[in-house]
């Protein structure tokens, strides 16, 4: 089923691409033989990652994950992460509300594993680092593994102490690590890593970048040479490690990392982190965007990352955190697999469709002659589908359009527009102010009053589309737009 | 002669508990303290007190 990914390994060798097989049709597009193709996965690896909303852009979709604050203490510190912050609305790596033992995380697990049957995957990731706190994590998935033998594991790590437990990792069948990379060299660390702790020791300055440099690549070169697929995350700290960015991407690329996710730096005074504190910027949605363009062939980045919480729970544009708090969750538990197997069943049926959908909306654009590239914002609750009320969106996915196809680029975040049945014109302003550079929008239903002042700001909207798949119905809806643009000329 | 951790910065992540080489650091409740009796300041052990090393919250683990 190597055929349905969408997301591509970074490696030509791990990639297997075929350039054509007898099943599929030949294409006369310039997409045909793209990196990009759905086709260009090695079945092993797809199978690895099919079912993961962080390591497959199609699999986000679908299927949840959910994280375990199990490991607190971490080995380093990031001028970005301020350990005592804690608050429940703030959505961003690192932050959680409880903390747990792996006893408390096992009931969690099997409770929301019994409610959430879109649940796919559990992540440590921290809030501290998961490598270095690794007794607890290690308990935690040993535990897990015995009552829900299928979840799969992943974790998160600042790859400090990775090599310290690579062996437990390969032996536990943990086949996704990320690992955070904001740098590969130490000059550009020092400005981002106050100090490490590593061999009964503070290290700091341009040192301790050193040694932290050196223990994420052997890290990632041991993920490599077992088979075990790493995604490398990097905070885009504006003036920083912006433009050093490119030579990460290219170096990770090399080492073997399956997946780069380049991610925004969350700062504000409020959060209390030194970044925060000396007016350290993040970086705007545009020059993000970017950036990504530049790393090399977008395809080969990661471009749904939400950018979750250490507590999170629920497919990737939600967060049902606050439902399964520790205090909600029952003293004895039992596990039951019904829901999330008949899932599984409803999954496989969507995902077929889906997938010819997509091909046949890709044909479809590749026909059409010389049209512009643009971007458009979908409202969808996941499911591959047109299928949220624009008001109720607090977040849309943007898609890139063009003779090339329909490829997913982002998401940007936005207060929704419904309060209680009205719509504030304020909140329409920073909907509009987050769409920059979109010009159009995709939804299930949306209001007069929205639809005339989106269009007043030159985004084009519709909801014409409403429940069709994302793909198809951005297709649809570009060339029926620039068919009438035709006319219009004529 | 002894280090103590100073409760209200302390957020509780516990990485000097397994960092101290003298087990001296226990949970009690909800917090983090330093058994004085066993704590050595790890002089002899390591240059510097492994908790304050580690800590993540400046003037944290500071001698009593």
């Amino acid at each position: 089923m190597s055929q349905l990914i969408n997301i591509q390994p970074l490696e030509p060798e791990r990639g297997n691409i075929r350039a054509s097989s007898p099943e599929q049709p030949s294409c006369a597009s310039s997409a045909c033989g793209k990196a990009s193709a759905p086709e260009s996965l090695d079945p092993d690896v797809w199978e690895k990652v099919k079912n993961h909303p962080c390591y497959s852009e199609d699999a986000h979709q679908y299927f949840a994950r959910m994280h375990v604050a199990v490991a607190p203490a971490c080995n380093i510190q990031c001028h970005y992460c301020n350990r005592k912050y804690d608050c429940a609305n703030e959505s961003r790596p690192g932050v959680v509300s409880e903390r747990m033992t792996p006893e408390q995380a096992v009931r969690k697990v099997v409770t929301v594993a019994n409610e959430v049957s879109q649940l796919s995957v559990l992540g440590i990731a921290g809030p501290g680092d998961a490598c270095y706190d690794w007794a607890k994590t290690k308990e935690t998935f040993e535990q897990v593994a015995k009552v829900i033998p299928d979840i799969k594991f992943c974790l998160s790590t600042n790859g400090l102490a990775l090599a310290d437990c690579i062996d437990d990792i390969t032996r536990m069948n943990i086949d996704h690590v990320t690992l955070t990379i904001n740098m590969v060299d130490p000059e550009v660390g020092a400005k981002i890593y106050p100090w490490i702790f590593f061999n009964n020791k503070r290290w700091t300055g341009i040192e301790a970048s050193q040694i932290l440099h050196e223990r994420q690549m052997l890290g990632l070169e041991m993920l490599k040479k077992r088979g075990i697929l790493a995604k490398v995350n990097s905070v885009m700290i504006p003036g920083v490690n912006d433009e050093h960015l490119l030579e990460v991407n290219r170096v990770v690329k090399e080492k073997g990392a399956f997946l780069h996710n380049v991610m925004p730096l969350i700062s504000d005074p409020a959060h209390g982190t030194h970044f925060g504190l000396t007016g350290q910027r993040g970086p705007t949605n545009q020059e993000l965007m970017n950036l990504q363009n530049r790393l090399s062939d977008g395809t080969k980045l990661m471009r749904h990352c939400r950018q979750c919480r250490a507590d999170a729970i629920g497919l990737l544009g939600e967060d049902r955190g606050q439902e399964f708090t520790m205090d909600k969750i029952p003293e004895e538990v039992a596990y039951n697999p019904a829901n999330r197997d008949s899932y599984r069943d409803i999954v496989a049926q969507e995902r077929g469709e889906h997938l010819e959908q997509k091909q046949s909306a890709d044909k479809k654009l590749a026909v059409l002659e010389e049209k512009p590239t643009i971007l458009v914002a979908v409202a969808s609750k996941q499911g591959g589908r047109i299928n949220q009320h624009f008001g109720h969106a607090q977040e849309f996915q943007i898609y890139e359009a063009s003779p090339d196809g329909v490829k997913l680029i982002g998401h940007r975040k936005i207060p929704p527009y419904c309060t209680g049945g009205n719509g504030e014109d304020e909140v329409l302003d920073r909907i509009i102010s987050a769409l920059d550079g979109v010009q159009a929008v995709l939804c299930a239903r949306i209001g007069d009053c929205p639809r005339e002042k989106l269009e007043k700001a030159g985004i084009k909207v519709s909801d014409a589309y409403a429940h069709d798949w994302i793909e198809s119905g951005i297709s649809a809806w570009y060339s029926a737009c620039f068919s009438e643009e035709k006319r219009q000329i004529a | 002669m002894s280090y103590k951790i100073v409760v209200e910065n302390c957020t509780a992540c516990g990485a000097c508990e397994f960092e101290c080489p003298n087990s001296a650091i226990s949970m009690k409740g909800d917090e983090f303290i330093i058994n004085a009796d066993k704590c050595t300041e790890c002089e002899g052990q390591f240059d510097s007190p492994q908790c304050a090393d580690v800590c993540p919250m400046p003037d944290t683990c500071i001698p009593a």
